[in-house]
């Protein structure tokens, strides 16, 4: 760790928390980003410099490696400190500068985007790599999903070398890109949208379904045995040995269960006893703003993110039955400028409660949702749309920027 | 209305389905519906044989060797060049539309085509992606429209087809022109779903399924797409 740091290492470090510390005390974010540019221009080499001799996980996937992020975090405090990029700044340098801060943690948990994942495990040889999932997201902008899977087994082929791979046997794109490693942990994580997973990533041939197993009628690719599952009945992760360990999130959903089982395979490759771990997941209480609880004028927010179509089709199943849903809907840069994914997702298990539509492209929404038979109204953000249901819970629906906006109006809240 | 039940089949999601290509299908039978028309949508893997009976054939969007894989199973199986001479209505988008066509280019060489449409497709010198807009061919009676597209390949029109649009935005085919039509054949550039953005598109197919005039189907309350149709000319009068 630091103490072994070239000096010009230690230097670009200092320079990289200067300039950290200036952009988030001049209101520009928390300065995840500036600063890690500013110590790599530096010292090119400070990723890999800062991730040496340290216990470094990697976790990525379209959906959930934020909210896994955070449970491994949790997890891993149990026996050390944690070096973390909790803002969600997930490339090289929100790496760089959630490593350089802290300097004394001996073990980090890095969320990734999935585009630089190679990258980073050839610059922090992790010791565990979790891969949750791969499912369209800004397609047009990104590259093509089964483009990224061969992308993955690619680099893990070349990369992965000792690392243990923790990975989703839910998801074909997952399993052929993990499949070439020599150690993986399979864990049932599911799959919440299989549009993208229709034909085989291997050789094209169909997949067929029975149930939750899967298997290409051809070249042979099928669903693993996981070691690790979430419990059928109630709020529980089984282990590999068949031991079953409860959970008490905070979280809802059951996405968010397989995302603690995810957590809790891996906490449990450093050596943490699920025993210990799983109670350590309850104190995620929100993520980054995702499943926050704000009030105003009797009215009582939860606030959920979705990026792309499973993002959205897993909210749908977090939601309580019955309060007023308000759905947010913007395309700027970062969200992907074309809305064409909401006619991927259903949006008839809306029917019959109250829906208000908001965002940049609330006309799209509306028109998606006459489609669909779905009563809604139409208002101009917000604040409008908190004056349009009656007080009681609201659960709130939103995709990137949009979800950043609501964010805004209650102070940021995380 | 000539026919009980309206028959929609979306050919080989399973090969071809990007960019919410879905919608079509959700369009043209809520569309239906409205009117008090029956409709039966189908989905029809690549696995599957395409039914002969159907009353509106759409084929979707999608990566290069899916869309090999397609045009390969499309030529064996004959049934929607068997749908075209029959003048059934075929909607077909990006990845879709290059294979009507005589050939088309992926995984970096030529492929042969349904033939179905007098035009061929190769590489662009760019990715074209973004909002497309166009004045549709007069013929068609449908105005504007309006859609997003995201394609590496380029179109050329030969003449036994017209072009579905002249470009006023975007890329489309060439830069000058969008889409191709014959008959009752639409092929276009604009996922999205297009006929969410184009609801008179939309009964232009449905018309030709039903045999009547656009004109005589019962008028639906467009204000939503409409308001989203201007929204988006809007948007792309502000950028020029
Ligand atoms: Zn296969």
């Amino acid at each position: 760790m630091s103490a072994n740091l070239t000096p010009r290492a230690k230097f670009a470090t200092t320079l990289l928390r200067t300039a950290a510390a200036l952009s988030r005390a001049t209101g520009r974010g928390d300065g995840s980003v500036i600063g890690g540019r500013v110590g790599l221009i530096v010292e090119p080499r400070l990723l890999e410099l800062l991730a040496e001799g340290r216990h470094v996980v990697l976790i990525s996937g379209t959906n959930g490696k934020t909210t896994t992020t955070r449970f491994t975090t949790a997890a891993l405090e149990a026996i050390g400190k944690v070096a973390t990029n909790s803002f969600g700044a997930n490339m090289p340098t929100g790496h760089t500068t959630a490593l350089a801060k802290a300097p004394k943690a001996e073990y980090a948990t890095l969320e990734c985007d999935e585009h630089y994942l190679g990258q980073l495990l050839d610059a922090a040889s992790p010791k565990v790599v979790a891969l949750l999932n791969l499912s369209r997201d800004q397609l047009d902008r990104a590259m093509e999903v089964t483009a990224l899977a061969a992308k993955w087994r690619q680099t893990l082929q070349a990369s992965a070398g000792q690392t243990t791979v923790v990975a989703n046997a839910d998801d074909p794109l997952i399993v052929w890109a993990a499949s070439v490693c020599q150690r993986v942990v399979w864990v049932a994580a599911g799959q919440s949208w299989t549009a993208d997973s229709a034909i085989c990533p291997n050789c094209g041939a169909h997949l067929d379904r029975f149930g939750e197993f899967w298997r290409c009628t051809n070249c042979g690719l099928n669903r693993p045995s996981p070691q690790w599952s979430v419990a059928q009945q109630g709020e529980a992760v089984v282990g590999p040995d068949g031991r079953r360990y409860d959970l008490n999130l905070q979280l809802p959903g059951r996405v968010n269960r397989a995302n603690a089982a995810t957590a809790l395979a891996v906490a449990s490759l450093f050596g943490v006893d699920p025993v210990q771990a799983a109670p350590r997941l309850s104190a995620v209480t929100s993520v980054a703003g995702r499943y926050a609880k704000v009030e105003r004028d009797g009215r009582h927010l939860r606030l959920l993110l979705a990026k792309n179509p499973a993002g959205w089709l897993e909210s749908f199943d977090m939601i309580e039955q019955g309060p007023p849903v308000v759905l947010s809907l913007n395309a700027r840069e970062v969200d992907g400028f074309d809305t064409s994914w909401i006619y991927d997702v259903d949006f008839t298990s809306l029917s019959g409660r109250k829906v208000v539509v908001t965002g940049d492209r609330r006309t799209d929404l509306a028109v998606r949702l006459e489609v669909d038979g779905v009563d809604f109204i139409v208002v101009d953000d917000i604040r409008a749309a908190i004056a349009a249901v009656p007080p009681g819970p609201v659960e709130v629906v939103a995709n990137y920027t949009a979800f950043q906006d609501v964010r805004a109006e209650f102070n940021r809240v995380n | 209305m000539a026919l009980s039940t309206l028959r929609i089949v979306w050919l080989y999601p399973d090969l071809l389905s990007t960019y919410g290509d879905r919608g079509n299908l959700l369009v043209l039978a809520h569309r239906a519906r409205a009117r008090g028309i029956d409709v039966e949508p189908m989905q029809i893997r690549s696995d599957q044989h395409i039914p002969h009976t159907a009353d509106i054939y759409l084929i979707g969007g999608g990566e290069d060797g899916p869309q090999a894989v397609a045009a390969d199973r499309l030529l064996q199986d004959g049934a929607l060049s068997r749908a075209a001479e029959a003048g059934k209505p075929i909607l077909a988008i990006c990845a879709g539309y290059q294979l009507l066509g005589a050939s088309f280019y992926a995984n970096g060489r030529a492929y042969e085509g349904l033939n179905i449409l007098d035009l061929r497709s190769d590489r662009g010198p760019s990715r074209a992606v973004g909002e497309i807009a166009g004045e549709a061919a007069p013929q068609l009676g449908i105005g504007p429209i309006t859609g997003f597209e995201n394609h590496g390949g380029r179109t050329h029109l030969g003449e036994a087809v017209q072009p579905l649009a002249r470009v006023t935005a975007g890329v489309g085919n060439d830069g000058a022109t969008e889409g191709a039509w014959a008959g009752h054949v639409i092929g276009t550039y604009m996922h999205g779903p297009g006929l969410a953005r184009n609801p008179k598109l939309a009964d232009l197919l449905l018309a030709w399924a039903v045999g009547v005039n656009p004109a005589q189907l019962p008028p639906l309350d467009d204000t939503w797409p409409e308001r989203l149709r201007h929204e988006r000319f809007a948007a792309l009068s502000a950028s020029q």
